[in-house]
């Protein structure tokens, strides 16, 4: 009977951190995935023998369920975004990501030594897209600033483009793609990204 | 990019060679319009595109077989604090320069922070080899002449590609000659020492792109594309001071 109580009470406990994780502050969440992936970082011996497989793993169980892929892609894209059929979206989604996580995934390993600073944030209850700064301290050299666009749906908070020093790594598609859109279609553009991941797979291999 | 590398007299010839040029490709661009086509116009940020894709490919040459093979050697023969000690020094100097530029722009509480950075890193930092300020909270500054033209209202001109000075617009390109007759540095005797010094800059600087390059050659569709967009972006959140307005989201930019 004990037993069955504290299972009880355990369950009601789950219900209600439920909503409550769900609600979580977006800068408490952007703080607690870094934290745990800098961590993984310092620790895991295959990551620090540079097994790009078990880094592209961490960051696909770690990091991607926090970032919102759809709609990066859509903002890289821009007004050709509305052209494109669903299942072309979709494709476009998934060849964006693998990109996006090919190319910043082994940038990831080089902030081992360096730390992640939230600056203050502040925000009101009802606001849905937000922007939290970081500041990555290196010994040595400038802080480089790293911010983090978030946007809530559904009470979850989800990323949708990563600014660094600057420089907006998901609307620095922009042109790039209106170009290959003018040049070969939608469809042009998915090819495109296709050979582009073929080609960085290929290199990785060797 | 400040790419301060000065074999004097010819990088004045090829600067003057490249303005000539740029003029040219703009009279040219005004001679061709196209009538029939009215899709597309060329990218409006970028009106020499074809003079700057072509400085590109000679800048690429050029980096290849000078510039990047110079920096990785001094990459790899200079110690961490040694570099961290060049980066201060040369830092410790540019603050006189980004403290002038901030009281340009009305940032009087800016300059004299600056101002005081000065004389913290001069003495207690050792002729600026340490960053002290900074471990007391005087940040840093980022300022140039062509930051202090753009919020005077002047506008860009466009943007231009030149080997070894890397990615500007017209207005930073006049302003880096600004910048660079301001820059204490030059006129440090003798020559030769003033020429080493130089030098070292250019290998710091081109040494802390490094890490960027394989990130560009990966991540780029375009790699000329890839770094305009990007040095565009980095300018508009320089001259906002790290706070841009916000484009909207699903319009073209501008």
């Amino acid at each position: 009977m004990n037993a069955m109580k504290k299972l009880l009470a355990f369950a009601a406990a789950a219900c209600f951190a439920l909503p409550a994780l769900a609600q979580q502050a977006p800068n408490e969440m952007v703080q607690q995935v870094s934290d745990e992936v800098l961590d993984i970082l310092r620790k895991d011996p295959d990551i620090k023998n540079g097994s790009t497989a078990k880094l592209l793993e961490l960051v696909d169980q770690k990091v991607l369920p926090h970032f919102n892929f759809t709609r990066m892609t859509a903002l890289a894209v821009g007004k050709d975004w509305r052209k494109a059929s669903p299942a072309q979206q979709q494709q476009l989604a998934e060849q964006f990501k693998t990109l996006l996580v090919r190319t910043y995934a082994n940038a990831l390993t080089s902030y081992r030594d360096q730390k992640l600073v939230i600056r203050p944030f502040r925000m009101k209850p009802e606001e849905t897209d937000v922007l939290i700064r970081t500041e990555i301290q290196q010994p040595g050299n400038k802080p480089v600033a790293l911010d983090y666009s978030l946007e809530q749906r559904d009470g979850v908070w989800k990323v949708y483009d990563v600014t660094v020093a600057g420089i907006s790594l998901v609307t620095n598609y922009r042109d790039q793609f209106a170009q290959e859109v003018r040049n070969g279609g939608i469809d042009g553009l998915i090819a495109s990204l296709v050979a582009k991941n073929r080609s960085l797979e290929a290199g990785g291999k060797k | 990019m400040r790419t301060d590398f000065s074999p004097g007299k010819a990088l004045r010839v090829l600067l003057a060679a490249s303005l000539l040029a740029v003029a040219g490709a703009a009279m040219a661009e005004d001679g061709d319009v196209d009538v029939d086509e009215p899709a597309y116009a060329g990218n409006p940020r970028d009106p020499y595109e074809g003079f700057n894709r072509a400085m590109f490919a000679v800048n690429e040459v050029l980096d290849k077989y000078a510039a990047k093979p110079v920096a990785q050697v001094y990459d790899n023969v200079t110690p961490l604090p040694v570099k961290a000690a060049f980066g201060n020094f040369f830092a410790n100097i540019g603050d006189l320069w980004i403290g002038v530029n901030g009281a340009l722009q009305g940032k009087v509480g800016d300059a004299g922070s600056d101002l005081a950075r000065i004389l913290i890193n001069s003495t207690i930092g050792i002729f600026g080899l340490f960053d002290v300020a900074s471990e007391l909270g005087l940040e840093r500054h980022d300022e140039d002449f062509g930051q202090t033209l753009a919020v005077w209202g002047v506008g860009d001109g466009g943007y231009v590609f030149l080997p070894l000075l890397g990615p500007r617009t017209l207005r930073d390109t006049a302003a880096w000659g600004v910048d660079y007759l301001a820059d204490p540095l030059r006129s440090v005797e003798p020559a030769r020492l003033s020429n080493s010094v130089t030098a070292v800059r250019f290998a710091d600087i081109r040494a802390s792109l490094l890490p960027a390059d394989k990130i560009v050659a990966e991540a780029a569709l375009d790699k000329y594309a890839y770094i305009r967009d990007a040095y565009l972006q980095r300018r508009r959140n320089q001259i906002y001071d790290g706070r841009p307005p916000r484009l909207d989201d699903d319009e073209d930019d501008d």
